[in-house]
């Protein structure tokens, strides 16, 4: 395996918009992806008619409820009477969507495209989980009458135990990033909340609990991403993008380690590669890892190599991950902080960084000067990667 | 600047003319396979069958006609000891719909014995099942992890060919 | 920079494979085609793309599955929900991209191991369109052959002869296990299906798993001195399953548009002249016809140049020589890869009983199918 083997073309995110992450929405699927897309265009000052090619991202087609949900939304989308695909990794879909749009670009065969993330979870009804019993192996698992959660518990114990983290260092992440969601308008889950507060939540399937988790949600996310000569027409800042990765382990996760994110570590290689970034826990500024669950980001961030094995703990006590920090993560408010839309959820953390790169983001604003951004999303049984990096 | 999207509340959704409710009819008969089958047969008889890639030497279970890593049909069947170590456990109070559970669940994955490896391998022959005979506290202590557990089997008459032949695996 | 398919391989083709689970079928057509493209998946495959659908596996985030079978673990692997083609056009622009030089490509179907599949198709429906309880999802096929007979003046005979052309020819195809001898007369007497269409004129399922390689013009000569490339390949979406409303009645708008773009990728003016055969979309035995026109293969009328004898496999212009869909069956997204197949195989010369003579350069199209109205169109040439 060799990739970035000539990439020539650079491609720029020059839009972005999102609605609102809520429980229950009002607006259909397809709405939901109008709003979102119209928002990124209105942003980068294009029109519809101005969009070559239109990419979808969408997790699970038993949230919304339809099957061929890439078809459902594809009006909503801007899709219509263009050439119109729909990309689906479970969650890793997010930034999945802005690497499939990439490619797009930098073949040449498209100036400009449309990236459009959905997900509508509360169609599922009366709770999304039971969606997740078909996500195991049908024959070896789900018999067992597994929940979602099953998995990440078995994950998160073992991660605890191998880098001796507790329960107290890990709920910080929930802290953190529902705290730095109170500065954003989108956000569904923010509030001004306590360790104990995550340790005295409901345990679902110890060690994770409550407010260990990102909630369900429903919402929209949209980036628009153009060519070189057409992101310098239309905007003085554009951010590039620098490198894309992905990568997806073996369907069977229980004959591996789980305490560390090979896949993720595989995915970020092949991205800063292309990037041209050796030593990621230097060179990048920001990060927004994905944080459907709070000890997630911290196995993110080790797999993306912006913390050693078993470091993270240790840098978030210390403050490392704050938004005035040296590597402020998930500055959205992340999953935790926003809600989990899961398609939605991967993309807004590039739309974030694509804010945070143009000094757009407002209150939410990071302290250091910021000149290379990571975003990952994760998904499946835990074996799915997908990395982006920007930079300005 | 306003943000699309209007928040609904659950009493209000109900009230809201025109929701329609649909259960999809979706059913499916999972065709098991050359490799699951003789797998599930082998459950049924009372054994844990694994595979041996011909090609890394890895020991393949659950069993597949490939090995994944190399890329290369699986070679010879072989019996597999059933008794291994807790690699992590979770306790579950919750059910796969989100209702709560009377009695938690406790569920593990468990690294099998398997002839030529050492045991602290990163990559190994394992089995995602219950576990039996172990408290909520044995887990959140972290005493379970590591423990040696072996199969408890359901009784012969009624093993169905499934991975619930396999009631638990229980400390010895 | 060209982009060329180097290897090929595939796995079923009947209507049934009890034998085989669908990643040992993933895995048997994946050996096939980089035995086929002479290439190791472990050591030299860049990227592997895999097309599939929830509802279709019974397995929501179906891209757990997609990896261990096609030699795709811990390597940048990604699903698509789409047809196969377009898996082909995502990998297309990797190549161009620079991103890589070797990519695999993947889809399949298994429909015999899905119980309810007209439940399945129900849900693909708009849940307001649902509600109306409108039975077999496939009336919206019926639909459009109607306003297609209205417009253009093809009559019921005309679909039955697509059947009868096509089920006749995959006789002599040893994938295509609906291929029938039947007469024009039994098939229009037969009671309709969905109106105006019998069970004759409506593809049966198949289980299938296609895998190709595909490689950029240099890798591609290093592997074979007789690649086939992939001149050109696009796809377009008319309308959502949600607006089925605004489709455009009798027409494939979708089809037009891929072709359009995809001809000029390819540098075609004259399609029908400047290529040997088609492998059209033809699970509704009128969406040959339709296709056809859409095409730009039948500034005619389809149907006339059908009466004539024109799309026959001895004909002026062979279209679906393999048998086409009426013959070898429909498999979920594997569907476009199945025509793919079959016009890699009659270019390479390696057709058999269905191999036509001389020929250069292909048209393959396919839809989506209910309720789509995605259409991709790819041109090879040897």
């Amino acid at each position: 395996m060799r990739t970035n083997v000539h990439v020539k073309k650079r491609v720029a995110i020059v839009g972005a918009g999102l609605t609102l992450f809520a429980r229950r929405l009002l607006e259909t699927p397809a709405e939901l992806a109008w709003e979102a897309a119209s928002r990124a265009l209105g942003s980068a000052g294009l029109a519809l008619k101005d969009i070559d090619c239109v990419v979808i991202g969408s997790a699970v087609d038993g949230f919304d409820g339809v099957h061929m949900k890439g078809e459902h939304i594809a009006d909503g989308a801007g899709g219509l009477l263009r050439p119109t695909v729909r990309v689906a990794m479970g969650g890793g879909t997010g930034v999945m969507v802005p690497i499939a749009a990439w490619w797009h670009v930098a073949s040449g065969l498209c100036k400009t495209v449309l990236a459009v993330g959905e997900e509508k979870m509360s169609h599922a009804y009366p709770h999304p989980q039971a969606v997740f019993a078909y996500i195991w192996h049908p024959i070896l698992e789900r018999p067992l009458g597994p929940n979602l959660i099953w998995i990440f518990a078995l994950e998160m114990a073992w991660y605890m135990r191998e880098c001796k983290a507790s329960k107290e260092d890990i709920a910080l992440v929930s802290v953190k990033n529902k705290r730095n969601a109170l500065d954003n308008p989108h956000a569904q889950a923010a509030a001004n909340i306590t360790v104990e507060d995550v340790l005295k939540s409901e345990t679902l399937v110890w060690p994770v609990q409550l407010l260990d988790i990102s909630p369900v949600s429903d919402g929209a996310a949209a980036l628009v991403l153009a060519d070189e000569s057409v992101a310098r027409r239309i905007t003085d800042t554009p951010v590039w993008i620098e490198g894309v990765g992905f990568a997806l382990d073996s369907s069977f996760w229980y004959n591996r380690d789980l305490s560390y994110p090979r896949y993720v570590e595989q995915a970020a290689r092949m991205a800063y590669k292309m990037a041209g970034i050796e030593r990621p826990w230097k060179e990048i500024d920001i990060a927004e890892p994905h944080d459907p669950f709070d000890y997630k980001e911290l196995h993110n961030l080790e797999g993306l190599m912006l913390a050693r094995k078993c470091e993270a703990p240790r840098l978030l006590k210390e403050g490392h991950f704050e938004r005035s920090g040296e590597l402020p993560t998930s500055p959205s408010g992340g999953l935790l902080g926003m809600g989990n839309p899961i398609a939605a959820s991967g993309l807004m953390k590039t739309a974030e960084l694509f804010w945070q790169l143009r000094y757009e983001a407002g209150a939410r604003q990071v302290k250091k000067a910021v000149h290379k951004a990571v975003a990952s999303s994760w998904g499946g049984l835990m074996q799915t990667s997908t990395v982006i990096v920007l930079s300005r | 600047m306003e943000i699309p999207g209007k928040y609904v509340r659950e009493e209000e959704l109900r009230k809201m003319k025109g929701v329609i409710e649909y259960v999809p009819k979706a059913k499916y008969s999972y065709s098991a396979g050359q490799a699951l089958s003789v797998f599930l047969r082998g459950l049924k008889e009372g054994k844990i069958l694994g595979k041996r890639c011909s090609s890394c030497g890895r020991i393949l279970l659950p069993p597949r006609e490939f090995c994944e890593s190399c890329f290369s049909p699986a070679g010879e069947w072989l019996e597999l000891p059933q008794t291994g170590r807790v690699e992590t456990a979770s306790v579950s109070y919750i059910s796969a719909k989100r209702g709560k559970l009377e009695r938690p669940e406790i569920v593990a994955i468990i690294r099998l014995d398997a002839p030529g490896y050492r045991g602290d391998e990163p990559e190994f022959p394992g089995i995602f099942h219950r576990l039996c005979g172990v408290s909520e506290e044995d887990v959140m202590s972290g005493r379970v992890f590591g423990a040696r557990v072996r199969a408890r089997w359901r009784p012969a008459e009624q093993r169905a060919g499934s991975i619930t032949d396999i009631e638990c695996f229980e400390r010895w | 920079m060209r982009t060329a398919i180097v290897g090929i391989g595939w796995s079923g083709f009947r209507p049934s494979v009890p034998e085989l689970s669908f990643t040992e079928m993933m895995y048997e057509a994946a050996v096939r085609a980089y035995e086929d493209a002479g290439v190791d998946a472990r050591r030299d495959v860049d990227v592997f793309v895999s097309c599939q659908e929830d509802f279709w596996e019974g397995i929501a985030i179906n891209d757990e599955f997609a990896p261990d079978p096609v030699g795709g673990v811990m390597r940048p692997t990604v699903t698509v929900a789409g047809d196969g083609l377009q898996c082909v056009g995502q990998a297309y622009m990797m190549i161009r991209s620079g991103l890589a030089e070797l990519v695999a490509v993947e889809a399949h179907g298994k429909p015999s191991d899905v119980k309810t599949l007209q439940e399945i198709y129900e849900l693909a429906l708009d849940p307001q369109l649902r509600a109306l309880k409108p039975g077999n999802p496939f009336f919206l096929a019926g639909l459009d052959a109607v306003a297609y007979m209205r417009r253009s003046g093809a009559r019921r005979e005309h679909f039955a002869l697509v059947a009868v052309k096509n089920r006749r020819r995959g006789l002599r195809n040893p994938r295509a296990s609906h291929a029938a001898s039947i007469e024009l007369k039994a098939v229009l007497n037969a009671r309709p299906a969905i109106y105006p269409l019998t069970r004759h004129e409506i593809a049966g399922f198949t289980d299938a798993a296609i895998s190709v390689v595909m490689a950029s013009e240099q890798k591609a000569r290093e592997l074979r001195s007789e690649p086939i490339w992939l001149e050109g390949i696009w796809w377009s979406t008319e309308v959502g399953s949600g607006s089925v409303e605004w489709h455009e009645w009798g027409s494939m708008p979708s089809a037009r548009l891929a072709a359009k773009e995809a001809y000029r990728q390819a540098g075609l003016k004259d399609p029908r002249r400047q290529t040997d055969f088609a492998e059209v979309e033809d699970r509704f035995s009128f969406m040959e016809l339709l296709f056809l026109e859409e095409l730009g293969m039948a500034p005619e009328g389809a149907h006339k140049l059908l009466e004539s004898g024109y799309f026959d496999a001895e004909g002026s212009y062979p279209v679906n020589p393999s048998g086409g869909s009426l013959s070898l069956g429909t498999s979920f997204e594997a569907t476009g890869l199945m025509r793919l197949l079959e016009a890699v195989l009659q270019l390479r010369g390696e057709a058999g009983g269905v191999q036509l003579r001389g020929a250069e350069r292909a048209v393959v199209a396919s839809w989506r199918g209910v309720p789509s109205y995605t259409s991709a169109v790819a041109v090879l040439g040897r």
